[in-house]
């Protein structure tokens, strides 16, 4: 809808592919040569070769441990990570709401955002034994908090002249809510999604390491059960490193970058 | 100077025993200061606004206009004294008072016409009249082939039509108007008054319009009534009545006298203001 800003040619195929992959592309072709380098320059088996990684990769897909490792791990990380944004945006339109509910809580919200998740998983384990849940209690208790504050956040800084535009056209209490303050929260939420995405990985990953459920298999289980082989594990960071950067780039930041452009937040350049 | 107001004036509106469509009696707005000391804001001020009547509230800045007309949007309650609309106390804001404010105040995630089309859902218009109705109105104000825009895609001015469309779509009976057209350029606020001044006489004596203004000339423009402000406490200092015919024009003889009489009244009164505050 927006015209191009002068000077900018419409970028068309190619040249749109370029700007869209070209650059995360040459710095992880960087990150490559220099591990290869820093590989061929190491003797011991602790740094191993792309070349090694890439083949524990395939054999990990081709005898089906990553593929199931992934799913598993995926699954408990949306179930968990849905949870956290419940809770989260629950709370925290919550706090907005109600003074008295943000001064009594919001301080345990703010503790539980400093302790860090490790912290939970021992707690996780005496309270649910080494179970599913016990993964993901310390999940939610990981991103929940931040899911929390950001949406609190989103809703407060809601300009005031929008609140009393929609006042003034008749809209009060909820039909204010819904018509108004969240719409114009959208921005300050979708930024804590993204957050809370990133915190919700990392407390899974640490709670799949540590709590070995009988026969629970994920990709954070993959990293205590194959300690010995290192290739096997620097594959399994990778891949999670991949999903997390994939998930953040193809989904929050794009939603991200489609409400700031339509509300006009984002400059095109 | 008043000889040349009262020489134009007009007999007062006779309200048929019904009361007037606003009311201000007595009123008082404080407000606290940063450093914490209460300020006055608004120093007793009464005044009626008759229905169809279009006044201009007219003073220097921080003589507390924007806090009346707060207090008539039903957005802030009056310290001391009354705001009543239809004779009964003001006790929040409502469809029935549409507000013009300066700032821009569309919702920036909805289209030009998705605005409109909200405040037509707020005042529950059946769904399947909203498109149709909030055509009309963006027709009505120029801005026929832009609902489909974004708010931030148009012109100051543009948006400023936009929330002229919005306030007026649901057919309120008082518009109130924040300096509108204060951040507008020249030719922007000239082309809105206009587009004021033609909706309101459209509606011929049934739109009662409040506007807030610290422009001379706007104000001589658009108003019936002017109420003049001190500075700061804001009290009523003069009211003068403008009969000249509209459509007006800025260089009809009458609009330029009530002009410059005004201007130079007002003048006056920032230049006691200036002195008082340095004789303190």
């Amino acid at each position: 809808m927006s015209e191009p800003p002068a000077g900018d040619l419409p970028r068309t195929g190619a040249r749109r592919l370029w700007h869209e992959v070209g650059p995360p592309s040459a710095g992880i072709a960087g990150l490559i040569a220099i591990w290869a380098v820093v590989a061929a320059l190491t003797t011991t088996s602790g740094v191993p070769s792309p070349i090694d990684t890439w083949k524990a990769f395939v054999g990990g897909m081709a005898d089906g441990t990553l593929p199931e490792a992934t799913v598993k791990t995926l699954i408990r990380l949306v179930f968990s990570f849905a949870l956290a944004v419940l809770i989260g945006t629950m709370l925290g339109v919550g706090f907005a709401l109600n003074e008295f509910a943000q001064r009594s809580i919001r301080p345990l919200v703010v503790a539980l955002q400093i302790v860090p998740f490790v912290a939970w998983v021992p707690i996780a384990v005496i309270w649910f034994g080494p179970t599913e849940r016990a993964v993901v209690f310390v999940t939610v208790v990981g991103s929940f908090p931040s899911m929390t504050l950001a949406t609190m956040a989103a809703v407060r800084q809601v300009p005031p002249i929008l609140k009393r535009a929609g006042r003034t056209l008749g809209a009060e209490g909820w039909t204010l809510y819904r018509n108004v303050i969240l719409p114009a929260a959208l921005p300050g939420f979708l930024a804590g999604l993204q957050q809370a995405w990133g915190f919700a990985w990392k407390a899974l990953m640490a709670a799949e390491l540590i709590i070995a459920a009988a026969g629970a298999v994920g990709l954070g289980h993959l990293l205590a059960r194959e300690a010995g082989d290192v290739p096997v594990l620097v594959a399994a960071v990778a891949v999670i490193a991949v999903i997390g950067v994939l998930v953040d780039y193809l989904l929050f930041n794009r939603l991200d970058r489609r409400v700031r452009r339509r509300r006009g937040l984002l400059l095109e350049g | 100077m008043s000889d040349v107001m009262t020489a134009q004036a007009q007999p007062a509106p006779t309200p048929d025993g019904s009361p007037p469509k606003l009311a201000v009696h007595d009123l008082v707005k404080t407000r606290r200061s940063t450093s914490g000391a209460v300020v006055t804001a608004v120093d007793h001020v009464t005044f009626d606004v008759h229905v169809g009547e279009f006044v201009c509230l007219l003073g220097p800045s921080g003589c507390g206009k924007t806090s009346i007309l707060n207090v008539l949007a039903g957005l802030d309650q009056p310290t001391s004294g009354r705001a009543l609309l239809d004779g009964r106390p003001i006790t929040g804001p409502g469809p029935d008072r549409a507000v013009l404010f300066q700032e821009p105040a569309l919702f920036p995630w909805l289209t030009v016409a998705g605005n409109v089309e909200l405040a037509l859902k707020l005042t529950r218009v059946p769904g399947d009249q909203r498109a149709e109705r909030a055509r009309r109105w963006l027709d009505n104000v120029g801005l026929r082939s832009f609902g489909d825009a974004q708010p931030h895609e148009l012109s100051a001015g543009m948006r400023q039509r936009a929330q002229l469309a919005r306030a007026l779509a649901t057919e309120p009976d008082v518009l109130l108007g924040d300096e509108p057209f204060g951040a507008l350029d020249a030719q922007a606020r000239e082309l809105l008054q206009d587009e004021v001044q033609r909706v309101w006489l459209e509606r011929g004596g049934r739109k009662t319009f409040v506007f807030v203004t610290h422009n001379v000339r706007e104000a001589a423009l658009l108003a019936d009534r002017v109420l003049v402000m001190s500075a700061a406490p804001g009290r009523l200092i003069e009211e003068v009545r403008i009969s000249a015919p509209r459509p007006r024009q800025l260089d009809d003889v009458l609009v330029a006298r009530v002009v410059s009489d005004v201007h130079e009244l007002l003048m006056r009164e920032v230049g006691r203001a200036t002195t008082e505050g340095r004789d303190r």
